[in-house]
């Protein structure tokens, strides 16, 4: 059969070839705006005053980038087909088609997902508790790393391994993706059940902890090896899953092992690895879009994950390796019974009392108070002492909490004017001017022995002042259990603390009435 | 075990050894408790106050006659004649400047705790009778100041014009320094402080005070100053002489335990200061006081108008908090020598604390006790600058590692980037500088964030990465059948990311709010 091409349809080839170029152009310049937007949140989200106007710029970044990128695909779907070379069409038809259903399934699936996952989405983010945040924080990481996980098997099965170098890359960032995406899955899971306390937060610390996870992190890589080598979706389908379970394992296994007190590094951490991931697919596609905000991700959760690390004075080796908190004081250093004396118990009318007289308050919260939910009652008890002209203020340390940032935020739920609460670092000097200080469900934050005992595990770790004050009264549920690092806590014995012993809320409502 | 109560001898005395509120906390200790009738007259508590907590009123000879006698002050001889043999005597009774009495309390066999012998542990504090008693002295002192002098404390502007505030001067910061500091300055004066242990700078300073330095330093090891040579003690008489001149009020709190009172302000010093200026002497003493012209118990007023008051019972001056504070310290040792509070006390001589204060023991002579060396209840203060005792574990960790650990990795994620760069096919080389630059500017950005901003900006960065929503996307279209499925699969979590960190952290962010609108 003698082949025509007639000039109309070389024309019409011509044409389409011009919109995929423009197409392009207009992808670069989508996805530069995009990138400077994704840029401009996270700096805005560094301050107060830009904050709002961050979370705008990413969400318009967030717009224009699926906007592209669906245009992008509508126009890539429009596969052209020479139909008069093609001698399997029977050569019926002469010239060129563009066939339009793989562009509206295509069109379709990206709609109906956005649809489901926004509705999921949406309804997550305005059902979920402020103290609860940690959780759901945790599991929009499982769901970065499942992405990435997916996209990287998608990316093997659509583009295999071949011969070539370049291949070889290709598929050696697959492995990548698939690993580090694997490794957030699961370990952002098993934060997220810590997290809910659906598991103990003990760290589990199986014998030979370090060697296991070495000894997998060599596995995956010698997998990845063998995945380069492979040349068919056949071959190469079996080291990829092997990858990707062991590499399900590992990450697992690396937070079962960090105990709940050290789940701020972890969240950071894992926000940190959700970044890397979803950069690894973007260089396994080649999109830069994505290696770009990959990489904004991941290094400003490595950025947090170091602030957290310096607010307990660790290395985030130590904390990565786990088992901190877990041995128990027997085998803790500086762990001999030592003998602090008696504490002195506080009614709630006393404390009413206290604060009332008082001139300057300082309350320093911890997890505790998340626990007992008390930020609700603490914030009334605030307006109240403020309305009575007293100086109430909050001084928060870097790992109160369970998550980087977490009581400012409950605080802020509580209507607590952010400009009353203050860092750590701002507030330590000024505690010697304070006349009472509430420590609110914290305890190794307000541990003098981090400057006084050399050889208690939580030496050298910044804490804060609170014993400086005039009186120092601890909500505590009981004497029994000691703070996260198990650790006995010197404060509580001090002469000028008192512990108020029962749940935070009960305690918080009974001063709010003696008041 | 019955505890006695008995009506102190000594014709100032106003406080008593238990109030009402005390005395039923003994009974929960398993103590049996009376009273002799009328004890606490004089610090208003009456006898039917105690009645009512449940306490037998009884007469001295029965008082004197318990298991266990609890007073303020050292018994008078015919006091202790009334003691059974085996009896316990609980009380002050500085067996340091009081050697006779001690031999007499171990002729006759008894067991005598001394309330002002505890040592300066953390622990002790709650026992320590003159840390509670001194405290209330600080602020008498004061306050006997203020009616002696003719002026106000605190300072004014009038429209008659203006009061320029008294000034103060405190030397010696230990419990009753500090409460006078704290108590002066509170009533407007400007207080100056001097003590010769440097480390209380910081106190002084956090009460409002203003420390004068001395040429001498003593660094203490058990809480408490100890006596000075000669000649320290001359060039800290020149500072405190310089000030007294300049001072109002002048209170001088030495006390060296166990010894007769330095001597701090001589006639000539007196000499040089203000006509109507006061001196309160805490120190004062039948041996002495801090000046030279104290009278022990006594006003004198000097030939230039200067007012010394060498009043010792101060805290009988506020009989009724000073007994309830004694009360405590008393109920406080109790609670420590009845471990198991059945009223059955048992002085555990391996205690320190208990070891500390007893003086004698079925007869036998235990004063004085072992050194105890222990941390003063405060950290002292870190001189700026110099390098401290205090090294951490991680510090001395830290030094020991050897140079090449800390910084062999930098050095290998280096050439382990350098190889993969120079390795990598042409094609690549775009992505790695758009990723090394976006790692820069991501830590950048991050770098000034303040605290209170790290979970929205946690949940925004999970928002972002929701943009691997775009790899799923344009894998979407391909024909095969699987990677549609598994593109779909992670189109659906990614938007979950994308519409609920946007959202949450949206909600966040309208919760900041300050406390004052602009």
């Amino acid at each position: 059969m003698e082949l025509l091409i007639d000039q109309s349809a070389v024309a019409q080839y011509e044409q389409h070839l011009a919109i995929l170029q423009g197409a392009a152009s207009f992808q670069s310049l989508a996805y530069i705006a995009a990138a400077l937007l994704f840029i401009l949140a996270l700096a805005g989200l560094s301050k107060q005053k830009g904050a709002r106007n961050g979370n705008f710029a990413g969400i318009a970044g967030m717009a224009i980038a699926l906007i592209a990128t669906i245009a992008i695909v509508m126009v890539t779907s429009m596969e052209p087909e020479l139909v008069g070379i093609d001698a399997a069409s029977g050569g019926s038809a002469s010239g060129f088609a563009i066939t339009s259903t793989g562009l509206w399934i295509a069109f379709l699936l990206i709609v109906v997902a956005l649809a489901i996952g926004a509705a999921i989405g949406i309804f997550k983010a305005k059902h979920v508790k402020m103290t609860e945040m940690p959780e759901l924080v945790a599991m929009l990481h499982s769901f970065v790393g499942a992405a990435a996980v997916l996209v990287g098997f998608c990316s093997f099965l659509t583009d295999p391994g071949a011969e070539g170098v370049e291949n070889a890359w290709h598929i050696g960032e697959v492995g990548l993706a698939v690993f580090i995406g694997a490794v957030t899955l699961t370990g952002s899971v098993v934060a997220y059940l810590k997290l809910s306390a659906k598991i103990s937060g003990r760290p589990l610390t199986l014998p030979g902890r370090n060697a296991i996870n070495a000894a997998m992190v060599i596995v995956s890589i010698a997998l990845i090896a063998w995945l380069i080598n492979t040349r068919s979706v056949d071959a190469g389908l079996l080291p990829l899953c092997l990858l990707t379970v062991v590499s399900l394992v590992l990450g697992a296994h690396l937070v079962l092992a960090i105990g709940g007190g050290d789940m701020p590094v972890v969240v950071s951490m894992l926000n940190s690895y959700s970044g890397w991931a979803a950069a690894m697919a973007g260089f396994t596609l080649g999109n830069d879009l994505l290696i770009i905000t990959g990489a904004l991700v991941g290094s400003s959760g490595a950025y947090l994950s170091y602030i957290m690390c310096q607010g307990m004075n660790r290395s985030f080796v130590s904390v990565i390796l786990g088992g901190f908190g877990g041995e128990g004081p027997a085998t803790s250093g500086g762990g001999e019974e030592r003998d602090y004396g008696d504490y002195t118990e506080a009614t709630a009318e006393e404390v009413a009392q206290m604060l009332k007289d008082a001139k300057r308050v300082v309350i320093a919260p911890g997890y505790g108070m998340a626990v007992a939910q008390a930020q609700f009652p603490v914030a009334d008890l605030t307006r109240r002492l403020m309305d009575a002209g007293v100086d109430v203020r909050f001084g928060i340390h870097p790992v109160a909490g369970r998550m980087p940032g977490h009581m400012n935020v409950l605080l802020a739920e509580a209507k607590v004017p952010y400009d009353n609460v203050f860092e750590m670092d701002e507030i330590n000097d000024d505690f010697g001017d304070v006349d009472v200080v509430l420590v609110i469900g914290a305890n190794d934050t307000v541990n003098p022995a981090a400057e006084t005992e050399p050889d208690s595990p939580i030496a050298g770790m910044p804490v804060m002042h609170v014993w400086e004050a005039g009186k120092v009264i601890v909500f505590k549920r009981g004497m029994g259990n000691a703070g996260y690092a198990g650790v006995q806590n010197p404060l509580f014995f001090n002469e000028n603390t008192d512990m108020l012993l029962g749940d935070a809320k009960a305690s918080t409502d009974a001063i709010l009435s003696a008041l | 075990m019955r505890i006695g109560i008995p009506k102190e001898a000594a014709e100032d005395q106003t406080r008593v050894a238990a109030t009402p509120d005390t005395a039923k906390k003994l009974t929960r200790l398993g103590y049996e408790v009376c009273i002799e009738s009328g004890a606490g007259d004089l610090a208003t508590y009456f006898d039917e106050q105690y009645a009512e907590a449940g306490i037998p009123i009884v007469d001295a000879k029965e008082a004197w006659g318990c298991d266990i006698v609890i007073a303020l002050d050292p018994p008078a001889p015919w006091q202790l004649d009334l003691m059974r043999k085996d009896a316990v005597l609980v009380s002050r009774l500085n067996p340091g400047i009081h050697p006779d009495l001690v031999q007499d309390l171990s002729g006759r066999g008894l067991t005598a705790i001394s309330m002002d012998a505890v040592p300066r542990i953390s622990r002790a504090q709650s026992i320590d009778a003159r840390s509670s008693m001194t405290n209330l002295s600080g602020y008498r002192a004061v306050i006997e100041a203020a009616e002696a002098l003719g002026r106000s404390f605190g300072g004014q502007m009038t429209a008659a014009g203006k009061i320029p505030p008294s000034r103060v001067y405190v030397i010696g910061v230990g419990v009753a320094g500090l409460s006078a500091i704290g108590t002066a300055s509170s009533m407007g004066a400007d207080v100056y402080a001097t003590d010769v242990r440097p480390e209380v700078y910081d106190q002084v300073e956090s009460l409002g005070g203003t420390f004068v330095e001395i040429p001498v330093r003593q660094h203490s090891e058990d809480g408490y100053a100890r006596a000075m040579t000669e000649e320290e003690a001359k060039l800290a008489n020149e500072v405190y002489a310089e000030e007294a001149a300049k001072a109002d009020v002048v209170i001088t709190t030495a006390m060296v335990a166990g010894r007769t009172p330095p001597l701090l302000l001589d006639e000539d010093a007196i000499a040089h200061m203000k006509p109507g200026s006061v001196i309160v002497d805490l120190g004062a003493s039948p041996e002495g006081g801090n000046t030279s012209l104290t009278e022990y118990n006594n006003v004198y007023t000097t030939a230039n108008g200067v007012t010394i008051i060498g009043y010792t019972n101060l805290p009988s001056r506020l009989a009724g908090q000073a007994s309830q504070l004694y009360g405590q310290n008393i109920v406080n040792f109790f609670k420590l020598a009845t471990p198991d509070k059945d009223g059955r006390l048992v002085l555990d001589e391996d205690d320190e604390i208990i070891r500390g204060m007893t003086v004698t023991l079925d007869g036998a002579i235990m004063w004085p006790p072992p050194p105890v060396k222990v941390s003063a209840q405060q950290v002292p203060a870190k001189p700026q600058g110099a390098p401290t005792g205090d090294v951490t574990a991680q510090d001395i960790a830290a030094d020991e590692l050897p140079g090449w650990r800390k910084w062999w990795w930098k050095v290998a994620a280096v050439l382990l980037s350098a190889l993969l760069v120079l390795f990598a096919p042409a094609g690549m080389q775009p992505h790695f500088i758009v990723f090394a630059l976006a790692v820069v500017v991501g830590f950048y950005v991050i770098t000034g964030v303040s605290h209170s901003l790290h979970t929205p900006l946690m949940s925004v960065t999970n928002a972002i990465s929701g943009i691997i929503i775009v790899g799923a996307m344009l894998l979407v279209s391909s024909g095969n059948p699987v990677v549609v499925v598994l593109s779909f699969v992670a189109m659906v979590i990614a938007s979950i990311n994308i519409f609920g960190g946007f959202l949450v952290t949206h909600r966040m962010l309208s919760m900041f709010q300050r406390s004052s609108e602009d």
